[in-house]
């Protein structure tokens, strides 16, 4: 992918994303449309997904991990996760986790000379934590709400704000620093199918337990990514109403009021900087 | 002789009664994070020494959440709070069975989620952030193994001297808040009896499916 149609996409995502920001505003309806104003749209684009995934990304996947070695998919899913832990390490510093941020930059260090370059994760055997941020975390930290919820075709779950960030984790991203087109496919289809792989467990679990998987999806999604900003530790006193009598809408509001954002589940894949591990 | 022996029998008695009194009130003074560290290591242990539960056998599972979890789980509280303001409308044999086939998915999840436990596996408390008074509390702990730690939250309410669960955060998805919309749009389609129906249904399928593999 060339910096021009790069370029052209963040263009697209951008306009897109404002002429979200006046939807949102008009679409204060029921529980579901206060953060799904393009549910309709999402729906029809979610299927897609599913029916893709059915017939070839769930079956590569599978079959990756019944094929390769172990220790081989283990090597792919560091060579990435090297990747990401860089491009964290900028996050975490931009977003004033300075700590995190040196923590993460010790990692690629680390495994980048005594790791092959990343094909060994060798940080985490000397105790590195790795503290995974990407973009769209840096602008939820700064305060941009998560906005509207949309479903990008092949990269599934995403927000307005995660949306428009996409375009800049890709800058980080493994393809873009190898030269050759062949290369560059191929290395994103390996980060598409490595990501996948790493989600069979969990979209097993979602098949089973969903009543109807793309709320859950959805509703996981804007809650996980929302926890993703605030490092897990939300502002918030124990919610969950004893009460009974208060309402859905009430807390798919609250949902949307504070910057949500990537979830156990960011199914069919998600090519950005995914935590491959 | 025989007056002794039921002064003796009196003594025992209230000796029994004095260390029962005395156990229910060191249960009432547990931290709740202490709670859930001795919790969720028993099952982790539990899990690790049995194979059976490791490869998915839900039956064994259900018999050890039944046992070890379930004690400390406030389940009408986790329903209501995912049913929301319908729960009111239910009658007490709908919440019943709403409780129930809850409770069903919920223990399917987490046999799920136990199938994946590993030798390496041990639980860490994460600080707790409370005041001597709260009767709400979150308690964060984090599964640490191989690969990247799980953050594995848990919502607690004081209920009369112990506390109790009342909603699980996985990665950082509350379980029964992420139900709230799902259960919202299914009795709105279809009523409670329509929600009821639709989870009886699909804990029977996940139940053939794992029959079937």
């Amino acid at each position: 992918m060339n910096r021009l149609s790069l370029l052209r996409i963040a263009s697209l995502i951008t306009a897109f994303a404002l002429a979200g920001c006046t939807t949102i505003q008009a679409a204060r309806g029921g529980p579901g449309q206060r953060l799904d104003p393009w549910e309709n749209w999402n729906r029809k684009v979610f299927n897609f997904n599913e029916d893709v995934d059915r017939a070839v990304l769930k079956p590569v996947a599978t079959a990756y991990t019944n094929v390769v070695p172990q220790q081989v998919r283990r090597s792919v899913g560091n060579f990435f996760g090297n990747f990401a832990d860089a491009w964290s390490s900028i996050n975490n510093m931009l977003q004033g986790k300075f700590e995190a941020g040196f923590e993460d930059a010790t990692r690629v260090g680390a495994n980048t000379l005594f790791g092959l370059f990343g094909i060994l994760d060798v940080a985490s055997e000397m105790g590195l934590d790795h503290h995974y941020e990407d973009f769209g975390q840096t602008l939820g930290r700064y305060g941009v709400g998560a906005g509207a919820y949309i479903v990008l075709p092949i990269l599934g779950p995403s927000s307005v704000r995660d949306a428009a960030a996409i375009p800049v984790d890709r800058l980080a991203s493994p393809p873009a620093f190898f030269n050759g087109t062949g290369t560059q496919v191929g290395l994103t289809v390996l980060q598409i199918v490595n990501t996948r792989a790493g989600l069979l467990g969990a979209t097993r679990v979602i098949d089973d337990i969903a009543l109807d998987k793309y709320t859950f999806v959805r509703d996981a999604y804007l809650q996980r990514r929302r926890s993703l900003v605030f490092d897990g530790d939300l502002p918030e006193t124990p919610a969950a109403p004893a009460d009974a009598a208060s309402d859905a809408a009430g807390a798919a509001a609250g949902n949307l009021a504070s910057p949500a954002t990537a979830t156990p589940a960011s199914a069919p894949a998600k090519a950005g900087p995914a935590p491959a591990r | 002789m025989i007056s002794t022996t039921r002064t003796f029998g009196w003594l025992a008695a209230t000796a029994m009664a004095l260390v029962l009194a005395t156990g229910a009130q060191a249960q009432a003074a547990k931290a709740p994070d202490g709670l859930i560290k001795e919790i969720s290591s028993d099952v982790l242990e539990s899990v690790k020494a049995d194979k059976t539960i490791q490869t998915g056998d839900v039956k064994k599972v259900t018999t050890l959440v039944d046992q070890k979890v379930m004690p400390y789980v406030d389940f009408e509280r986790m329903t209501a709070s995912a049913v929301g303001r319908y729960w009111r409308q239910a009658t007490p044999d709908q919440q019943k069975r709403l409780e129930n086939e809850f409770k069903l998915l919920l223990v399917r999840t987490y046999s799920g989620a136990l199938s994946q436990v590993s030798q390496e596996q041990t639980i860490e408390l994460k600080p707790m952030r409370s005041a001597a008074g709260d009767n709400e509390v979150v308690v964060r702990t984090e599964i640490r193994g191989k690969g990247d730690p799980i953050q594995l939250d848990y919502r607690l309410a004081k209920a009369g001297a112990s506390w109790k669960i009342y909603d699980v955060n996985v990665l950082g998805v509350w379980l029964v808040e992420n139900y709230r919309n799902s259960f919202a749009q299914e009795i709105g389609a279809n009523g409670i009896d329509g929600l009821i129906a639709k989870l009886a249904e699909r804990n029977k399928a996940a139940g053939a499916a794992s029959a079937k593999s």
